[in-house]
């Protein structure tokens, strides 16, 4: 998978921010149960050790904000809560669904490029990252592209070259475009390539998508 | 037979009426379903290929907070040797039912075993490791020549070969023996000056859907059973479902929801029956979706294959006969599509001689499930291959070879149907005179490679209806879930007859009870059938229409006609109306106008591919690399030529995945060790160039517009053509897929 889907650097937790949680003292929560260990991912249990998980206060849940598509949530999340589960089945505190389910819950591990969202305007998987790791950050699903009724170049770009079949790649491939053309205006055909390498499409609509993203880029 | 005439709608590319849901994110798959109190479900799955299942003790999980119902093989019906019928041909219901929830043996790693609605989906998946059940673990049969053998571990005790009619008196794990005869083949054989023979052998490999299946069902208290669900066949799901469930199909509401890729895999039912069973027991919405793994390990992948074929010409190139032993698994229970594959294999050619047997063999893997023209892919892998080193035997170019052997209209394939008018020459043709062809190619390590493919395509039932709305435009009801553009090819029929743009059709696809009957979309069979009943119910609409300008105009019905969206009087009466104009008026003429049809077309017209491909050879690494895609295709007709182009891009990349990089990589044990997209690679933008599609049009003398499906068989050629253009680079045949790089080093005697 491209190297750029990376998470950007972990900072949100020292960030200043009225309901901003520890990292840290938030992950001791998951070693309070061996079940839930278990099955949390193991990339957590790794991250701390499991003795300190014993110590201190663990919180095993926490309220946090969200800044996505320019509105703030306000959301319940457990240690091992993905930026994708706040965005597909998140509820606020207000009993409000986010229900931004564009972004796709495929492969959970970073495979696909099916959940990816742009954080502080740069693509990630939204699996990948922690709901924790995602406070304080300019959050944007393909749900926030369109400024109205005007939909992004790239939506535009998409439905005229029909780059999609089953559509259900689609918005991560969206999302993924959208970036690589904030980031590069006049990307070259192998440049859209390398751009879009991290998201899958099994219906094999690649090249329409290239046209689609040169077209976006014309317009953009 | 089709209209000889100009179209305005049919052959134009307007964009499609899902495209804004789908670019924006709005549109609803299945796993984007809520609904209030929605509690979550997950199975439990064997760790083990082959085991008896001795108990299941499941009193640990239920005490687990927030678990809400469990249920196991125990909950489903009981099946005993009850026979299923899907529509499509007779099943042992109980297999169909342990496929869901195994009862007495685990067959697969992968296989479900329990299930578990709770709070949350993570509660479930806890709950699911506090389920004890005890194995015994037996040993696992892995590839399908093994499978065979008289002393092979059998997977089911009671499956004794069905061949010819007869039923043999021993179990085995071969399923079935097939075999279409032509001619006399010993006397073909004897015809022959060149003849090849050779063995081939193709993974496992999975139709690779980016959605993991989903489902969500809810028990209403008067028994009303609605399931929301990913689908290529809403009504196969109701079908399987009251089979299963044992429950009266009136009380079952299928409804399908977005689908994100199916290509064979989104027929059979998985969770589907699982989530009913739940919702029943809690009385609570359940939902239960797959995760990666589970679709990998869990549902059907495409069989792997072992195929022998032997072809016979003479040399001034007239193939004389042709002999294959197809042997092909099918999973854990018995319905591989070697049937499919026994079809098509020398369809391509005129051949007076030919004998095909093909087995259906049970191994420890998930049961097969079709993907894009089952069995056609392996089938010609090997046939293509024979064809291509007979042509290079006799000294004649390849696609002169195709073309001297061709089949035409009126041949008669082995397995008995006589074609009507087909373009596989002409699909031929087009590749040999196409400039990728004619241009040079002799770099080192560089090489061009053809090859053919056959798919039958079907027909089956659809229903549309019609209702027109007062600004003029129309409604149009569906039963097909559109999993690449249908909803735009289906409308397009329907605007051309009624004269107006394929923007003033509004299509809808609409669950079990709101449509008739209609068919999966598989088969390359949605833009032939259900666009034919998009057709027909846009004829009745038309009729309906006549009869209210007549009305308005106190004129016979014969005295108006309609052309070019245009209602007039021919009986010398100035009159004329345009649809548009017609419908605002329905109100006064008797009311709404609902036209409707239900078809099940015979004459699906078999489709034909041809593929050349330039590739290069990295001698240190053995990565193949392909360098130029040219695919040649009878459409028939293109009702909207992007999606055909789509289709056939789609199916040329799975086909490069399936030759280069795709299969199942089995440990010992039986358990496969790449069930990941980081594991299982299938291609992404890197790994193509741009494909060429040339679109053929031969038109389906059993379709209106002359279609013919697309979908399917674009996948066919691939394998054999890239095979070919190895040989043509290094010298060196390959024989088994995927010519992944470790293969390529061997077979250049590098590793």
């Amino acid at each position: 998978m491209a190297d750029k889907k990376q998470s950007p650097k972990e900072n949100a937790a020292e960030k200043p921010g009225k309901t901003t949680i520890s990292r840290r003292n938030f992950l001791k929560g998951v070693g309070t149960g061996t079940v839930a260990a278990a099955v949390a991912p193991t990339v957590l249990i790794g991250a701390e050790k499991a003795a300190e998980a014993q110590m201190g206060e663990a919180i095993t849940s926490a309220t946090i904000q969200l800044n996505i598509n320019a509105k703030t949530y306000e959301v319940e999340v457990e240690p091992r809560t993905t930026l994708l589960t706040v965005l597909r089945d998140g509820i606020d505190t207000r009993g409000n669904h986010v229900d931004l389910t564009g972004a796709k819950l495929i492969c959970d591990r970073g495979e696909c490029g099916g959940c990816t969202v742009m954080v502080d305007g740069t693509s990630v998987y939204a699996c990948m990252m922690l709901a924790i790791d995602a406070q304080g950050k300019q959050i944007t699903t393909v749900e926030g592209l369109a400024e109205g009724d005007t939909l992004h170049p790239v939506q535009e770009a998409f439905i005229q070259h029909d780059a999609l079949m089953c559509g259900f790649c689609t918005p991560g491939f969206v999302v993924s475009a959208a970036s690589l053309l904030s980031e590069n205006k006049k990307p070259t055909l192998e440049e859209i390539k390398m751009g879009l390498s991290g998201n899958t499409c099994r219906c094999g609509t690649y090249p329409f998508i290239f046209d689609a993203v040169k077209t976006a880029a014309r317009k953009m | 037979m089709p209209e000889k005439k100009e179209y305005k709608v049919i052959g134009t590319r307007p964009i499609r009426h899902d495209g804004v849901d789908k670019v924006t994110g709005r549109a609803l798959y299945g796993a984007d379903f809520h609904t209030a109190g929605l509690l979550h479900g997950r199975v439990l799955r064997s760790p083990h290929a082959h085991a008896r299942i001795l108990s299941i003790d499941t009193s640990r999980a239920e005490a687990y907070p927030g678990v809400k119902a469990i249920v196991t093989a125990k909950d489903l019906p009981d099946a005993a040797d009850k026979v299923a019928d899907l529509g499509e041909g007779a099943v042992h219901l109980k297999y169909l039912c342990d496929n869901i929830l195994a009862s007495d043996k685990a067959l697969y790693k992968g296989h479900a075993i329990a299930a578990v609605a709770a709070t949350n989906a993570h509660i479930a998946e806890e709950a699911c490791a506090l389920i004890d059940v005890a194995y015994e673990v037996l040993p696992p049969v892995l590839e399908v020549r093994q499978a065979m053998e008289p002393a092979a571990p059998l997977l089911h005790e009671t499956l004794k070969t069905g061949s010819l009619g007869e039923t043999a008196e021993e179990p085995s794990n071969v399923a079935s023996h097939l075999q279409h005869k032509k001619g006399d083949i010993e006397a073909g054989f004897a015809e022959a000056d060149v003849i090849i023979e050779r063995e081939f052998v193709t993974g496992t490999v999975h139709q690779g859907y980016i959605e993991p299946h989903n489902a969500t069902a809810l028990y209403n208290p008067d028994g009303q059973l609605t399931v929301w669900c990913s689908t290529q066949g809403a009504f196969t799901v109701r079908e399987q479902l009251t089979e299963i469930l044992q429950y009266p199909i009136s009380k079952i509401k299928v409804v399908p929801m977005e689908i994100g890729g199916g290509f064979g895999g989104k027929i059979n039912v998985y969770v589907e029956p699982v989530a009913a069973l739940l919702a029943k027991k809690t009385g609570k919405p359940v939902k239960v979706l797959m995760n990666r793994a589970d679709v990998f390990e869990g549902t059907g992948p495409t069989p792997a294959s072992f195929i022998r074929v032997k072809m016979g010409a003479t040399k001034d190139g007239k193939l004389t006969a042709a002999q294959t032993h197809l042997a092909f698994e099918a999973g854990a229970y018995p319905g591989s599509p070697v049937g499919a594959g026994a079809m098509c294999i020398f369809a391509p050619y005129d051949i007076a001689n030919v004998l095909i047997d093909g087995y259906d063999v049970v191994v420890n893997k998930p049961k097969s499930a079709p993907y894009r023209a089952p069995g056609a892919t392996n089938a010609a892998f090997g046939s293509e291959t024979v064809i291509d080193e007979l042509a290079k035997e006799l000294n004649i170019d390849a696609l002169e070879f195709r073309i001297m052997n061709g089949a035409k209209e009126g041949v008669k394939r082995a397995d008995g149907p006589v074609f009507p008018r087909i373009g596989f020459i002409e699909s031929v043709e087009a590749a040999k005179q196409h400039p990728h062809y004619t241009s040079p190619n002799g770099k080192k390590h560089h090489g061009r490679g053809v090859a053919s493919g056959f798919w039958f395509n079907i027909g089956l039932a659809s229903s549309v209806s019609i209702s027109v709305n007062p600004d003029g435009t129309i409604n149009l009801v569906e039963g097909s879930t559109d999993i690449g553009g249908t909803r735009a090819s289906i409308a397009m029929q329907a605007a051309e007859v009624l004269g107006i743009p394929a923007e003033s059709v509004n299509p809808s696809v609409v669950d079990t009870n709101s449509v008739g009957y209609t068919a999966v979309t598989g088969g390359s069979r949605t833009t032939f059938a259900t666009g034919y009943a998009a057709y027909e119910a846009a004829q009745d609409v038309k009729r309906q229409l006549i009869a209210r300008a007549a009305k308005l105009w106190e004129v016979d019905e014969e005295d108006v006609q309609f052309a070019d969206g245009e209602f007039s009087c021919i009986n010398g009466k100035e009159a004329q109306l345009s649809f548009h104009d017609l419908s605002a008026r329905l109100g006064e003429t008797g009311g709404p106008v609902v036209g409707s049809a239900a078809v099940n077309p015979p004459g699906a017209g078999g489709a034909f591919a041809t593929h050349i491909v330039d590739l290069e050879v990295d001698e240190d690494t053995g990565k193949v690399q392909i360098l130029r895609y040219t695919a040649t295709q009878d459409a028939g007709k293109a009702i909207h030529p992007s999606y055909v182009e789509g289709q056939i891009q789609g199916g040329v990349v799975q086909g490069i995945g399936w030759a280069l990089n795709e299969e199942y990589i089995y440990n010992a044990e039986g358990t496969m060790t790449n069930a990941s997209f980081l594991d299982y690679r299938i291609p992404t933008c890197l790994d193509l160039p741009m494909i060429d599609t040339v679109i053929v049009e031969v038109p389906n003398p059993g379709h209106p517009y002359g279609v013919r499906g697309v979908g399917e068989v674009p996948i066919v050629p691939p394998p054999a053509a890239i095979a070919n253009a190895i040989y043509d680079a290094i010298g060196i045949r390959m024989t088994e897929l995927p010519m992944s790089p470790d293969r390529m080093l061997k077979a250049m005697g590098k590793i």
